[in-house]
């Protein structure tokens, strides 16, 4: 390595204290609404003796209801992070789509995904192809849930409530009738439930294979290298 | 001037005292005020007499059916002379051209100031041919009779939203009012339901007759006094529900303790309509209490949306049978093989360079 590269530091703050907290704090709210969406649409089995004895799909409900008001109030949040944060924050929003160097880097990791580029780049912040999933079907999958889940919650609300005014008034009409809203619902569910399964499994392997840090950069929110290139983006 | 309400209910021989009961008890089931009930007797001893035009395009006639029902025996004798149904082709005298022309007569007559009731909806296809009344398409009779009403009632699932003639693959295209070209811009209250509860009908007419105005919408067009819940929200099983009790087959002990039916498919929860409260056949029962899920009659639709009898629906959109949950969980399945192995050959490939490399 040429003593004349650009030098760059060993670690960088990437991910501010608010980003690592919202991205916990989602995935755990990610996790309760698909569990909990599941036996909405799936109740478990019967319980016995009297209906005062019981309140299983009540609690289940609640949960749910609960964890899509973090959900949602978290991605409000972390919208006003990307305003108010450092410019890794921007990236989920933001991904540079109009850039040749973005689709070129998408492409890269197509090809270092399907084993053909031995070398993988080096990023500070995302990988397009990883922005590329994160930003069409996490955020705007996670605000289509948001959306449509405070439709159908507006429903049982009532025609005075504001999730009623502000949602299910025209969300409704829009898919046709409620039915079709739940139905929606649970397919971008499942949407999501691909992108979680898909992220966990690359993030392990880059932190593997890539020449970044990636499970310590969600926890500690420094970026470490394994060599010193310069990076990439 | 026509008669006024009160003087043909004094005509039918109906006392002041039953007319001031009849008043109340429709406040009541307006879920108005008492205050309003003294106003409903005032309007109806003051107004003329409103002419409801009634037609019946393709449809089973269970709106009528219904209709005729009503629960309260006073509001039925006393809505069906107050409506004056100058014509209704299933329950008038006449017959024929002597029945068609009282059509040409009420618009005539009383240009702008009757009513329209629509049962069932026009078939658009072949230029309206499935549907003939007195030698001409309805829908030339329903825009003809649109032109000069007040307003527009749309009875049932079939006027509001097409109902089963409107269903998949809808060969006669049948099309409910509001989505009729050029029909005159009127106001138009859609009353869905297969059929609409009676009493809502005879509260509904009740209304604009004495009102003179429109009950109050909500965004799909339907009056927000009996369709601004749904029936999951107001059901006598909804503690089953809250509880996690379910029937989870048709003769198992919870049907017969009367369980919640939301694992048998019921469509309470995504169906706006007054029978968990109003019942039918006088407040004897509803579907649901009577063991058997909600259809969704009264929803867009509902005959396209899938089986009665599941409450996760297939949906149609992939053009095969298949629910969400089904859909989803295969794509998470092949999302997860496909994990499995390229992390399957990562290690491979790993194991390969570093072989290499020694």
């Amino acid at each position: 390595m040429s003593s004349n590269a650009v030098e760059i530091p060993k670690a960088v703050y990437v991910y501010e204290i608010p980003v690592r907290l919202w991205h916990s704090l989602n995935a755990l709210a990610i996790t309760v609404l698909a569990v909990t969406g599941y036996l909405i649409a799936n109740p478990l089995a019967s319980v016995s003796g009297e209906a005062s004895d019981h309140f299983v799909m009540g609690y289940i409900r609640f949960a749910h209801f609960a964890a899509g008001y973090i959900l949602a109030i978290g991605l409000l949040f972390r919208i006003y992070w990307a305003y108010a944060g450092n410019e890794y924050a921007r990236q989920l929003f933001l991904p540079p789509l109009l850039t040749q160097k973005f689709w070129a880097g998408v492409w890269h990791e197509i090809l270092w995904y399907s084993f053909i580029d031995k070398q993988p780049r080096k990023y500070l912040g995302h990988n397009p192809l990883a922005l590329l999933f994160m930003h069409f079907i996490l955020v705007w999958g996670t605000l289509f849930m948001i959306v449509t889940g405070f439709a159908l919650y507006g429903e049982g609300t009532g025609q005075d409530s504001w999730q009623f005014a502000l949602f299910s008034s025209w969300v409704i009409p829009l898919f046709g009738q409620s039915q079709d809203v739940h139905s929606w619902h649970h397919l971008i569910m499942w949407a999501i439930i691909c992108f979680v399964i898909a992220h966990i499994y690359v993030a392990i392997r880059e932190d593997k294979l890539s020449r970044q840090s990636m499970l310590k950069t969600m926890v500690t929110g420094y970026r470490t290298f394994k060599d010193d290139a310069p990076a990439d983006d | 001037m026509n008669e006024t309400f009160y003087d043909v209910m004094r005509r039918q021989g109906i006392s002041r005292r039953s007319f001031l009961k009849f008043c109340s008890l429709t406040a009541a089931s307006l879920g108005l005020a008492p205050a309003f009930a003294p106003k409903i007797a005032h309007a109806m001893e003051t107004k003329p007499r409103i002419p409801v035009l009634w037609l019946h395009g393709l449809e089973c006639t269970c709106c009528s059916e219904s209709f005729i029902r009503s629960g309260h025996p006073l509001a039925k004798d006393v809505i069906l002379s107050m409506l004056s149904l100058d014509y209704d082709d299933t329950i008038m005298a006449s017959a024929g051209h002597e029945a068609e022309a009282i059509v040409t007569e009420i618009v005539e007559k009383y240009k702008g100031n009757y009513i329209l009731a629509v049962e069932g909806n026009a078939p658009l296809g072949e230029d309206g041919m499935y549907c003939i009344i007195g030698g001409k398409p309805f829908v030339e009779q329903l825009r003809y009779a649109a032109e000069n009403c007040k307003a527009i009632i749309s009875w049932g699932s079939c006027a509001s939203w097409g109902c089963v003639q409107a269903a998949k693959p809808n060969p006669t295209r049948a099309t409910p009012t509001h989505k009729i070209p050029n029909l005159a811009n009127k106001p138009i209250v859609k009353v869905p339901g297969c059929p609409p509860i009676a009493e809502v009908m005879t509260a509904v007419v009740t209304y604009l007759l004495t009102f003179d105005k429109l009950p109050t919408l909500d965004a799909q067009g339907r009056p927000q006094m009996f369709y601004s819940q749904r029936i999951h929200d107001k059901c006598y099983r909804r503690p089953h529900f809250d509880a996690g009790q379910f029937v989870e087959e048709w003769d198992d002990d919870a049907a017969r303790q009367g369980h919640c039916l939301y694992k048998m498919g019921c469509k309470g929860p995504t169906t706006y309509n007054a029978c968990s409260t109003m019942r039918w056949n006088e407040g004897v029962s509803f579907p649901i209490q009577s063991g058997h899920g909600c259809l969704g009659c009264s929803e867009d639709g509902f005959w396209d949306k899938g089986s009665f009898y599941e409450r996760v629906t297939n949906i149609n959109q992939f053009g095969i049978e298949a629910n969400a949950d089904k859909v989803g969980g295969i794509a998470a399945g092949v999302v997860t093989a496909g994990v499995a192995a390229h992390a399957g050959i990562t290690a491979l490939k790993r194991a390969q360079s570093q072989g290499e490399q020694k």
